[in-house]
């Protein structure tokens, strides 16, 4: 009875859709502020994820491990969800002395994956922001609104993109997100 | 009756596709408009009129189109207004005339008005002089009357069965309009290496050069549109888009586009529009020019046609819209029709000409061709109902007015121009001004008044070609290939096309030709189709004092139909100069607002209907609760449960039932929706000193206190429990709505104040499920769940929290009560929520366990006297306003709102102030917001306070309340009088807020 489980357990719809719409699962997050220019705080980072520190509006991925870039102050660390609590605790011990904060938000957010050829396209539906190739290529990430909700929203590779959102709200975003990659609704305006 | 008389550049004439018109099959062709289709069947009465209900035909080919409103559809996907000229023809179609009774060739309504006629019904501001007196008959009479007469088409009945959604796109250039003018300024924009997005509102490109130029660059106009477009489509950096159309501009570049994706091809699952968000760098509108009518004596009947529209039935779609035309015109540029007439086989009867002179290379064509040509002549009257037969043509003096004896000419069509006005619509969407230009009379845009600009505060939009007053092809191309380059931050170096285009002899502008005699033949000058404006309107208006355009506008409804005035709005501008005795540019223009032709609401709303029309949030329980009858309500974006039904149980009885369970038993509240905000950092208890009322740095690790935040006006905004985590970390508990707007707060403070202070805070709400286990049974159910730690009263005392694990769980269990029962709020990783709610579900079932809702929880927090935020405040109420004032520090130095405590206004001591009711009878329950008075009187009666929040409490068997009430501490025992609808009056006895068990012996067990 107590198995943890995600507001919308791996939920995934492809079937005539112009991409696949996934929800990860327990996906492991934590929030770290601090002051991003500390060394300390970069090779803290370094040691969870494998990744150095984003550059603004971008993010490094190691494997299904990554780093974002939220803020001026802060980073979201992307890990194996079996691995968090650890990290949380080696974060806090390698940062003592340091002003931060660490925070467990795995289960605050939902982690929904877009793949496939219509998935460009699709963030284009709901973003405001500018998700062409030469704006918002692979490593990217924006903090954003989509389909009414705040987002986070990275590119990791030319067709696979993550939206995070709050859990709460991560029913919306995928009844919106199915509901607007219908076959049929291709725009064609990044078709090359 | 077949009215194709040969092949248009637009159509297939080897594919034949079926419609319906009024519920009558008819055929037309592949490429056809709705309205080119119905010329060419021969139905040239496509509606009655809006006030007169008189026989209206098609005007116009385009955007501009006045009369051609149809109905469009059936059922779910009927939808009326639609414009037939730009309403692509498919096979199925099903369009129906609108506006009158019982059918378009017989109409109530049209005798209605003509018998009316001897009066000037309708005339200019007839609504404000007709319908004052009697005031009753307003409602009764008039109202109704109008309801029923007004408006064009039908709303439809049923829900909208297509799809619609939004797109966002960014691009350095945006060039709207895809004539020449847009083609070339989208090649020049391309070739200085900027990216493109050109969009055209019609299903082809090539605009009116498609009609009326020849050849480009020696090769047939067609042709050289689609290599221009073909090479356009080559690059990679332009993008082009059909059938979408700029619909507005707004500041620093953003514009709205309107895709009509499926129109023409309604299929199941394509949207059938789509609106486009579109943030440019640059935007360059070329969206051409309008063409105006004449304002002659009955010139709406049907058959009376602007000169463009003619030809350009003729050239794009083959169809002849009558045999035999008399034209009328006042430029160069209307001959054309004529050369397309003749060249047509078909007849040109006269072409009468306003200009004393008629010279140029055009007119002499035509008159080659063996047509009459008269100069200095007009138009004095249409003959026909609802088709022309004839005109009368007649000698204007030197003032435009008809001289003397009128011609006879028999004709079933008349082409009108005016001259051509720019579409400068969204250049001034935008800020854009206009100035006149005496020579060419139109207003054209005048970037050195004002431009729209960008968010550098540069010009951001250029018009080109005929948007810019460029009308003629050879100009127009030189103008655009400029600002496309301009737009992208270059100098054109291309040479614009060669173009033979014959040389024009200037226009003059004609406003007015008044039927021979009176002033009017009738009253029938039409100036306004669409809204049924006559010229005499537009004469009374400025007889009776307007003088501004706005004003007229309002009073004569002078383009103020779904299509803004695009025919009209020039000729009513020039005929109130001229009435008033002034020029053009003084009395100014109306102002251009998006969209530039209506668009759907269905676009508009996209995706977001039905379930998706807002987002909500829904916890982790929630499928639980919809599976256990819950009636839910909106809390903030929250859907949280009101109570849970059992079967053939109503609301009012689920929330007693969940409360009496609750306070002898145990209940289970899902509480997941509470505002969590992480506070850390050394300087966090400093921070939270200022940020809340009372003293938060005191609080022991492994505590609890409930907390209070104003606004600096000394105003209570927030409430909560603050939980001390550890020496440098909080957990501030919001309200269920208020964990943004608290986050939000605490940032502003943090990074615009006292960005010294070393604190970092996260809205963890979601992190956490929570859920209250309250009632005398909680302790119990919860050590049966299986909790690892002792909750006893010595080990968990009130206001205290530990961690720990409930049934494999971690859970933070903190000692609070909002019911005023001995209550445990456990919170956990909200991936354990469901699983922490079957544990105690399961662990309280020997134990009467019952879920409840926020109703309940809301009766139980009053009868316990706790005020809830919202409801006991509104933005003005102080914490000591509702007996808070022990969570006032009055040691602290500072803290948010300190300051403001100590203005007069809020320590004068008549200020309302929290108190309990009791109604003298107990069933009764006052009705929420209810005013007590001083007295009863007539009204108004002076208030001296209101019902905050009210209930029948179960738990004590009568009807409780609260009440902001001036003075309120000093009237303990009082009765006051509640003044409520239909004169009835209600009394209640003010007491202590606190309902039940003052003592907290319930809760301290």
């Amino acid at each position: 009875m107590s198995e943890p489980m995600t507001m919308l357990d791996g939920a995934r719809a492809a079937d005539g859709l112009t991409c696949e719409i996934a929800e990860r699962g327990p996906v492991g997050q934590i929030t770290l502020k601090g002051d991003l220019a500390a060394p300390a705080l970069s090779d803290a980072v370094r040691a969870i994820t494998g990744t150095g520190l984003p550059a603004p509006l971008s993010a490094l991925f190691e494997g299904e491990a990554g780093t974002v870039w939220m803020a001026p102050d802060e980073v979201l660390l992307l890990l194996p969800h079996a691995q968090v609590g650890d990290a949380v605790i080696r974060l806090s011990q390698a940062l003592e002395g340091h002003h931060h904060m660490v925070l467990d938000v795995s289960d605050a957010r939902a982690v929904l994956r877009v793949s496939g050829k219509g998935a460009q396209e699709l963030m284009a539906k709901g973003a405001p922001c500018d998700v062409s190739d030469s704006a918002f290529p692979p490593g990217t990430a924006r903090r954003t609104h989509f389909a009414e909700i705040a987002v986070g929203l990275w590119r990791r590779e030319a067709t696979v993109w993550e939206l995070v959102c709050f859990q709460s709200y991560a029913p919306h975003l995928f009844a919106w997100l199915v509901g607007s990659a219908a076959e049929g609704t291709e725009v064609g305006y990044f078709d090359r | 009756m077949n009215q194709r008389v040969a092949d248009g550049t637009l159509i297939d004439r080897t594919r034949e596709i079926a419609f319906e018109f009024n519920g009558t099959r008819l055929k037309g062709h592949p490429g056809d408009t709705l309205a080119s289709a119905l010329l060419a069947n021969g139905k040239r009465m496509v509606g009655r009129s809006f006030k007169y209900h008189r026989p209206r035909g098609i005007v116009a080919s385009g955007a501009e189109e006045p009369n051609a409103l149809l109905g469009i559809g059936r059922g779910p996907r009927f939808e009326p207004n639609q414009r037939a000229t730009n309403t692509e023809l498919f096979d199925g179609l099903q369009a129906q005339s609108q506006n009158h009774w019982p059918s378009l060739e017989f109409d109530v309504g049209a005798i209605n008005a003509s018998v009316a006629s001897v009066a000037p019904v309708f005339s200019a501001g007839f609504y404000y002089k007709t319908f004052m007196f009697p005031k009753i008959a307003w409602k009764h009479v008039y109202e109704p009357f109008i309801r029923q007469a007004a408006g064009l088409g039908k709303a439809p009945s049923e829900a909208d069965a297509d799809t619609y959604e939004h797109f966002h796109a960014h691009t350095d250039v945006l060039v709207i309009g895809g004539g020449i003018a847009g083609i070339l300024a989208a090649k020049s924009a391309a070739a200085e290496g900027a990216e493109v997005l050109l969009v055209e509102q019609a299903p082809h490109w090539g605009g009116r050069a498609l009609v009326d130029s020849e050849e480009i660059d020696g090769k047939p106009t067609a042709d050289w549109v689609s290599a221009e477009i073909a090479a356009l489509e080559g690059l990679p950096n332009v993008k082009l888009r059909s059938r979408c159309m700029g619909a507005g501009l707004y500041d620093h570049g953003y514009a709205m586009l309107y895709e009509r994706v499926a129109d023409h091809a309604p299929q199941a699952g394509v949207p059938r529009h789509r609106l486009w968000r579109v943030r440019a760098k640059q935007i360059v509108v070329a969206s051409g020019a309008i063409e105006r009518p004449l304002t002659f004596a009955y010139n709406d009947v049907p058959g009376v046609m602007l000169a463009s529209a003619v030809r350009d039935y003729l050239g794009l779609y083959g169809v002849a819209p009558g045999q035999s035309m008399v034209l009328a015109a006042n430029n160069d540029d209307a001959y054309r029709t004529a050369l397309a007439m003749i060249a047509a086989g078909l007849s040109v009867e006269a072409v009468v000409d306003t200009r004393r002179e008629v010279t140029g290379a055009l007119p002499q064509a035509v008159r080659e061709a063996g047509v009459r040509v008269l100069p200095g002549h007009g138009i004095a009257k249409v003959h026909g109902k609802t088709e022309v037969h004839a005109v009368e043509i007649g000698r204007l003096s030197g003032a435009g007015r008809l001289l003397g004896g009128t011609e006879k000419v028999y004709c079933d069509l008349v082409a009108m121009s005016g001259g051509w006005s720019p579409v400068v619509h969204l250049f001034s969407h935008c800020g854009g001004k206009l100035r006149w230009d005496d020579a060419a009379a139109m207003f054209r845009p005048a970037p050195e008044r004002a431009a729209p600009l960008g968010h550098d505060g540069a010009v951001n939009t250029h018009c080109a070609g005929a948007a810019n007053g460029a009308l003629q092809a050879a100009e127009c191309m030189a103008d655009a290939l400029a600002a496309g380059a301009a737009a992208a931050g270059g100098k054109s170096t291309t040479k614009p096309p060669k173009i033979d285009a014959p040389e024009e002899a200037p226009m003059e502008p004609h406003w007015f030709t008044p039927a021979a005699g009176k002033l009017n033949t009738g009253t029938k000058h039409w100036v306004d189709f669409q809204n049924d404006v006559t010229a005499a309107d537009v004469r009374l208006a400025a007889q009776e004092g307007y003088e501004s355009v706005e004003h007229t506008k309002r009073y004569t409804t002078l383009g103020m139909a779904t299509d803004q005035g695009k025919l009209s709005n020039i000729n009513g501008l020039a005929l109130l100069a001229a009435e008033l005795g002034k020029k053009i540019p003084e009395v100014g223009t109306t102002t251009f607002r998006p969209p530039y032709t209506p668009i759907s609401m269905g676009a508009i709303t996209g995706r977001n209907r039905g379930p998706l029309f807002k987002a909500i949030r829904q916890t982790r329980m929630h499928g639980w609760h919809a599976e256990h009858g819950a009636s839910f309500e909106p809390v903030g974006d929250w859907y949280r449960p009101y109570a849970f039904l059992r079967p053939g149980e109503t609301r009012a009885k689920a929330v007693t039932r969940e409360i009496l369970n609750t306070r002898e038993n145990v209940g289970l509240l899902d509480a997941s929706t509470l505002g969590k905000i992480a506070v850390k950092g050394p300087d966090a208890a400093t921070f939270l000193d200022l940020i809340y009322t009372n003293m938060m740095s005191s609080l022991k690790i492994g505590r609890c206190r409930y907390g209070l935040m104003c606004t600096e006006n000394g105003f209570l905004f927030d409430d909560g429990v603050v939980v001390r985590v550890s020496e440098d970390e909080y957990l501030l508990h919001t309200t269920s709505g208020g964990a943004d707007r608290v986050h939000g707060h605490l940032e502003e403070w943090l990074q615009t104040e006292w960005w010294d202070l070393k604190v970092h805070t996260a809205n963890v709400t979601d992190q956490w499920a929570q859920v209250a286990v309250a009632g005398p049974k909680a302790r119990t159910v919860i050590e049966a769940a299986g909790v690892d730690a002792d909750i006893s009263a010595e080990a968990l005392p009130f206001m205290s929290w530990i961690e720990t694990r409930i049934a494999g769980c971690p859970v933070r269990i903190f000692r609070i009560s909002f019911s005023g029962e001995l209550s445990y709020e456990i919170a956990t990783p909200a991936n354990y929520g469901l699983a922490l709610w079957h544990a105690l579900l399961d662990a309280g079932a020997d134990h009467s366990i019952m879920p409840y809702g926020t109703e309940a929880l809301h009766v139980m927090r009053a009868e316990k006297g706790f005020i809830m935020i919202g409801d006991e405040t509104d933005g003005t109420v102080t914490p000591q306003d509702l007996g808070l004032s022990w969570a006032v520090s009055k040691k602290k130095t500072d803290f948010i709102g300190k300051r403001a405590m100590e203005r007069p206004d809020l320590i004068r001591a008549d200020r309302k102030q929290l108190v309990g009711l009791l109604t003298e009878n107990p069933r009764e329950v006052i009705p929420d917001g209810a005013h007590a008075v001083d007295q009863i009187t007539a009204p108004p009666m002076r208030t001296i306070g209101h019902v905050t929040s009210t209930y029948f409490s179960p738990s004590l068997g009568h009807s409780i309340a609260m009440a902001l009430i001036e003075r309120g501490s000093e009237r303990m025992g009082e009765v006051l009088t509640f003044p409520l609808e239909g004169d009835k009056v209600l009394k209640a006895r003010v007491v202590d807020p606190v309902f039940l068990d003052k003592e907290g012996a319930r809760q301290n067990v």
